[in-house]
């Protein structure tokens, strides 16, 4: 059986057909997408589960590989981050049961904080990286890294990108095979999963042998495929690249990788004896090329060309390939004049009048990963400090440490639900510990909610929609001892910044947690407002675009003509404002911002 | 078959089914015989930004995204977003406009004005390979405004050689069944509209 599937898709398919026992991951783009495929799809032989961050997705992971179990960790490029710390050690203890950790790279960074290259965690955690480069290699990729992470004792790394893991492409089925490998725990393998010095000593020559061994096995791979076309020019690439560089280039020859760590020595030497001059082309950094000229040989070209950051196209690597030679398609029009849609949020949606709220309030506000980063662009500009999950809270103490009594009343920070649970807690933790006056904002919108509605810790449910034990954040967030908790509507603005500002003024920590405000995405959990939309009364509409400050996108202005140039008071206007009844739901955060009570609950 | 892949854009706002058309499309030409790669490109999630998709179908298919210049069908189910892609087609390509606007933010602030005339400038360009529909009116017609996507699809239906049953077929395969005859009805209207 054959059948269309995006690349996050094949790879849950594969992880089922290698007989894939355990699988964890925390959501996040480009790779969310393979949990939700295992647990929809394959949860009756698998075991699928959202864990609070990657850093525990991966050790659990690594539990059940212990066992004996094929085991599976799912992250963007930046969960590796936070994985690092298992990551690294576990390639000394080595598996049980195969280990495969996907890690999905962003370059242009479409979703992301940054645009790192995870090829590098290949080489510095001294474990191979396999990188299929359509949706059929990334299912088979994907079940014959388990076969490689049991036959060398070693966690796999399967490298994506956007471009692999969100496109489209045929798929054929096979069926599942369990693994071999029994289930159980032996008392006797402490000295292999032990990391203490003794043992760690022995396990890292165990490490650099098994590189030796996996160098030797890449000259064999039978996915590491030479295509001699044309040998003038002979390409070195991998992944989606070389899927863009075959499109523009089908003549060249080629040496494509589906092992990018380590690389296959031989084989790249009888490459270079086959063809003349030789091209890298590789997404990001010059990973390939730097190994390659440090092998001695002498590159045609590679990122003396090629661009070293964002996203490649079909385009880009022909215009940098053939330089001068390139002749652009002739331009008909500037698309640049026209304007964008830029990503906003929902109309509805909590964050827009808290993010309103600390605005007037003047606060520099750390904020972290998530939605609320849409409240960075105009109109809001209430965002002044994003660095990874977490980073916040710890970023809005340090800021006070440094500003002393000074920064009271000036500074906050902004997480949400699952955003603190992943990496919130430690540094509330600190600033308690550490005698800190920060405050904490905590948005909870009940669920994960820029990557697509993931249940965690704190929705009452698991990935499946079982009822779960629910963590409740203000009872942790007492439980660390912070003393000061309240709670606020966040559609009430007024009020919401009574509560703020006392709070960012008090010399002592504080959190604040919104409540009933549900992501407006949300299929559980609504917020009932008092009016089922909200309409302009055109006769005292001034025109004066108060309303537009919550960059609602239900809300729109247009130019008035000399016969509706006044409002019914007399006031002179130059246009009115309108409210799509269709995409309104009624929040109500535009009429209390209006001065001229020209915002009315609409006619039911 | 012919070697030649061929290319088609699909662009739109949030909410108007382009991905859907573009799974539909990817099934039917599957189901005839060739090779498929279909890629979205979109920014953050599904917050309201412009959606575009690339599909290729062709005897073997390499890369998932099309080379600016290269698109052989632009279809567009909002003026604007067509308007933004008119360079990436061929110069013998086609192009299907769904009449319809969806005014950007910068328009509803007032800061910037959506750009007129949009059919005019691609009938300039492309003459007798523009193709306007009402697909609003017509998925209206037939019951649901969130039909457009299919109602354009219908009309697309045309420029191939592929029988009704096919793209019947893997239209119904993607839609839940209380809306599949309202969705039939919309093909065959959008069929009848070009």
């Amino acid at each position: 059986m054959e059948k269309i599937l995006q690349g996050n898709y094949a790879i849950a398919r594969g992880a089922w057909e290698a007989g894939l026992k355990v699988a964890c991951a925390y959501p996040g783009t480009p790779s969310s997408e393979i949990l939700f495929a295992i647990s929809s799809q394959y949860k009756n032989d698998i075991q699928a589960e959202w864990a609070p961050n990657e850093k525990v997705a991966l050790e659990v992971a690594i539990g059940a590989s212990f066992t004996g179990a094929r085991s599976l960790a799912c992250m963007k490029h930046v969960g590796l981050n936070v994985a690092s710390d298992p990551f690294m050690t576990v390639a000394y203890t080595g598996v049980k049961g195969g280990l495969v950790i996907v890690v999905a790279d962003d370059p242009y960074a479409h979703s992301s904080q940054n645009e790192q290259d995870s090829r590098h965690w290949a080489r510095f955690g001294k474990v191979p990286m396999i990188e299929p480069s359509d949706s059929q290699e990334c299912k088979d990729f994907t079940k014959l890294s388990y076969d490689l992470s049991e036959q060398f004792d070693t966690p796999v790394l399967l490298r994506t990108e956007t471009r692999i893991s969100h496109s489209f492409s045929p798929v054929s089925f096979d069926d599942r095979r369990e693994s071999i490998i029994p289930i159980g725990l032996d008392l006797k393998d402490a000295p292999k999963y032990t990391m203490v010095p003794i043992y760690v000593r022995m396990r890292r020559v165990v490490v650099e042998d098994r590189m030796k061994k996996l160098e030797a096995f890449a000259d064999e791979f039978k996915h590491n495929v030479m295509e001699i076309n044309d040998p003038k020019i002979g390409v070195i690439t991998s992944g989606v690249s070389y899927n863009y560089t075959k499109e523009v280039f089908p003549n060249y020859s080629y040496l494509k990788l589906g092992m990018v760590w380590p690389l296959p020595k031989k084989l790249i030497r009888e490459f270079f004896s086959k063809v003349k001059k030789v091209i890298i082309v590789e997404e990001l950094d010059p990973f390939l090329e730097t190994e390659i000229r440090a092998m001695g040989y002498k590159i045609f070209h590679g990122k003396d060309v090629l661009p070293g950051f964002y996203e490649f196209s079909p385009e880009i690597v022909e215009k940098s390939i053939k330089g001068k030679g390139y002749k652009p398609p002739k331009e008909r029009i500037n698309p640049e004049e026209f304007p964008k849609r830029p990503p906003n949020l929902c109309s509805g949606c909590s964050h827009r009048p808290l993010f309103y709220a600390l605005k007037k309030l003047g606060v520099f506000v750390f904020g972290d990963i998530g939605c609320y980063t849409l409240a960075a662009a105009p109109p809001l500009n209430a965002v002044h400090s994003t660095v990874c999950m977490g980073a916040g809270v710890g970023g809005a103490f340090g800021a006070m440490k440094a500003l002393g009594k000074e920064g009271l009343g000036k500074v906050c920070s902004v997480i949400g639900d699952s955003t603190f649970l992943h990496g919130g807690i430690a540094p509330l933790m600190d600033i308690v510990y550490n005698k800190g006056n920060a405050t904490t904002l905590i948005l909870d919108n009940r669920t994960t909610g820029m990557t697509g509605l993931q249940e965690h810790p704190g929705t009452g449910f698991t990935i499946s929609g079982e009822t779960t034990n629910q963590i409740d954040i203000e009872t942790l967030v007492r439980a660390l001892g912070v003393k000061h908790v309240r709670k606020i509507d966040p559609y009430h603005i007024t009020k919401a910044m009574e509560v703020i500002k006392e709070e960012i003024e008090r010399d002592e920590p504080s959190v604040i947690i919104t409540v009933n405000g549900p992501c407006m995405l949300h299929r559980r959990e609504k917020r009932k407002f008092e009016h089922a939309y909200y309409e302009i009364d055109t006769e005292n509409c001034r025109g004066c675009k108060m309303c537009l400050d919550i960059g609602c996108p239900a809300i729109s202005w247009r130019e008035v003509g000399d016969d509706e140039a006044t409002t019914k008071d007399g006031h002179k206007r130059k246009g009115v404002v309108s409210i799509n009844r269709i995409q309104c739901p009624g929040c109500g955060v535009c009429q209390q911002i209006c001065k001229f009570e020209a915002i009315v609950p609409g006619k039911a | 078959m012919e070697e030649k892949v061929t290319n088609v854009l699909l662009s739109g706002v949030g909410g108007q089914g382009t991905i859907l058309a573009s799974d539909i499309l990817c099934s039917v030409f599957h189901e005839v015989g060739y090779d498929v790669k279909k890629s979205e490109v979109h920014g953050m999630a599904q917050r309201g930004g412009d959606v575009t998709t690339h599909f290729r179908f062709g005897k073997k298919v390499y890369s998932p995204l099309i080379k600016y210049g290269d698109v052989d069908f632009l279809i567009s189910f909002e003026l604007l977003e067509g308007l933004r892609y008119i360079n990436w087609l061929k110069k013998d390509g086609k192009v299907l406009l769904n009449d319809q606007e969806t005014l950007p933010p910068a328009v509803t602030r007032g800061t910037m004005k959506y750009p007129e005339g949009v059919v005019k400038t691609f009938r300039k360009y492309f003459k007798k390979n523009t193709f306007v529909i009402d697909g609003l009116n017509i998925a209206i017609r037939c019951g649901d405004a969130r039909a457009v996507n299919i109602v354009t699809l219908g009309a697309f239906s045309n420029f191939f050689d592929i029988k009704e049953e096919v793209w019947e077929k893997n239209l119904l395969e993607h839609l839940p069944e209380k809306v599949h005859s309202l969705n039939s009805n919309a093909f065959r209207e959008g069929k009848k509209a070009i």
